[in-house]
């Protein structure tokens, strides 16, 4: 369970939110929506324990994430901004170096099913140099398919860059998670069409 | 937690056989400078043997710096430091572990290149032995204090300045002890004494400077 108390976050002197609370339980979605610049990156660099809010406190299971450390960042899959993809590294090669460190186990076997879940097969051994914008974007979200161990997703944009087919997959994947008892939070400026027992909806701008 | 230092060695290293110009271009920079030095001050072979320690480790030490830039910039623009930071594993042991993946690939090939380097110079047998042992433990050193440099400098336009400027104040004592050591051998005097003191700068700074970069990481990724 994750909980916001009171949260705040400033950048360049200005407030981007103040005050902001909600409890996520297992089998929710939280959708955070807002302008540019409305501080939904910062609210989810927050959440992930990344950055520190200037107010307030993120809490898993009751307690501090800041207390917990490691012990969150395990429960923790986090696709941000940057696919944190290595271009001189082939897909495969870059979703096993991703997953060992967030401690997840791969196989050879279920890398080339993650990948080909996102729309890839068949690209796994290519550099992802010679990816476009929107199959990066989908090896980056692949890493997705492999996290089951990990309850709490955070994902920053995810359907960025995606094309009708990819935003299907990933919405197939969060619907998945979400069935199984995982928490989801995302921004996004697109409807997100993911089956989730119970949304909510967070919007910046007020 | 040695599972996820395993993946960042082997990515680390996987990346720098992918991208070998940049391996080489630290190694060629250091056989350049080092090679400069005869053709400028003369063929006197007295003259070379005094000035050999010294031209050399500076000349390693101006080429660790040129590869600190690419320790974390990388990492930091493509997201993978974000990730990094957020594995279950204490930052620092994921720092120590590209620092000594930079090594590898930096530091490493100065070292075995040195004895080259040094026959230039006319140094003798025991000195290039010596130099190769001062380079061996003092070149861990420059990696561990530079990735300090190279961790506070991220996000800032003129990190590639700004790393060497950090971090050469730092490593005078590395510097005089390391060319020292090359001396004294040279003079036929024992090096033990340099050689004890560099070993004790990288166990301190082995200990202390992954921490410090780890924490650097986390304020500038805030």
């Amino acid at each position: 369970m994750l909980e916001a108390r009171e949260l705040e976050a400033t950048r360049g002197g200005a407030t981007l939110f103040s005050g902001l609370a909600f409890t996520l339980r297992p089998g929710a979605l939280l959708r955070v929506s807002g302008a540019n610049g409305s501080g939904k990156t910062s609210l989810l660099r927050v959440l992930c324990g990344l950055a520190q809010p200037s107010a307030g406190q993120v809490r898993w299971n009751g307690e501090s994430i800041g207390a917990l450390g490691e012990e969150y960042r395990r429960q923790l899959a986090y696709v941000g901004h940057a696919n944190a993809l290595k271009d001189e590294l082939t897909v495969a090669e870059n979703l096993e170096a991703i997953c060992a460190l967030a401690g997840l186990d791969t196989t050879p076997a279920s890398v080339r099913a993650a990948i080909g879940q996102f729309g890839l097969g068949g690209r796994e051994l290519l550099p992802v140099k010679l990816l476009s914008q929107g199959q990066r974007r989908r090896a980056a979200l692949a890493r997705l398919a492999l996290s089951e161990a990990a309850p709490l997703w955070i994902l920053d944009e995810p359907f960025a860059a995606l094309d009708a087919d990819a935003v299907d997959r990933v919405q197939s994947a969060a619907g998945a998670h979400l069935a199984r008892g995982g928490m989801i939070v995302l921004t996004t400026h697109q409807e997100a069409r993911i089956e989730a027992r119970s949304a909510t909806d967070i919007n910046l701008d007020r | 937690m040695l599972a996820a230092l395993r993946t960042v060695i082997r990515r680390d290293l996987l990346l720098a056989l992918r991208n070998k110009s940049d391996a080489a271009n630290t190694l060629l920079f250091f056989v350049i400078v080092a090679s400069l030095f005869p053709l400028g001050v003369g063929p006197e072979p007295a003259l070379l043997r005094g000035i050999a320690p010294g031209v050399v480790w500076v000349a390693a030490l101006l080429a660790s710096m040129l590869a600190l830039a690419r320790l974390f910039a990388a990492d930091y623009a493509d997201g993978t430091l974000e990730q990094l930071a957020l594995a279950p594993q204490p930052l620092a042991a994921l720092v120590a572990a590209k620092i000594l993946a930079h090594w590898l690939v930096s530091g490493l090939p100065l070292v075995l290149i040195a004895p080259l380097l040094g026959l230039q110079f006319d140094l003798s047998g025991t000195a290039l032995l010596t130099l190769m042992v001062s380079l061996l433990i003092g070149t861990p050193v420059l990696s561990l204090l530079g990735a300090i440099g190279a961790a506070l400098t991220l996000g800032l336009r003129a990190s590639g300045v700004l790393v060497p400027l950090i971090v050469l104040p730092l490593t005078v004592p590395v510097l005089v002890f390391g060319a020292g050591a090359v001396e004294a051998a040279a003079a036929g005097l024992g090096a033990e004494a340099q050689l004890s003191l560099l070993a004790a700068f990288l166990l301190v700074s082995a200990a202390l400077s992954p921490w410090a970069a780890a924490a650097a990481i986390r304020i500038a990724l805030e």
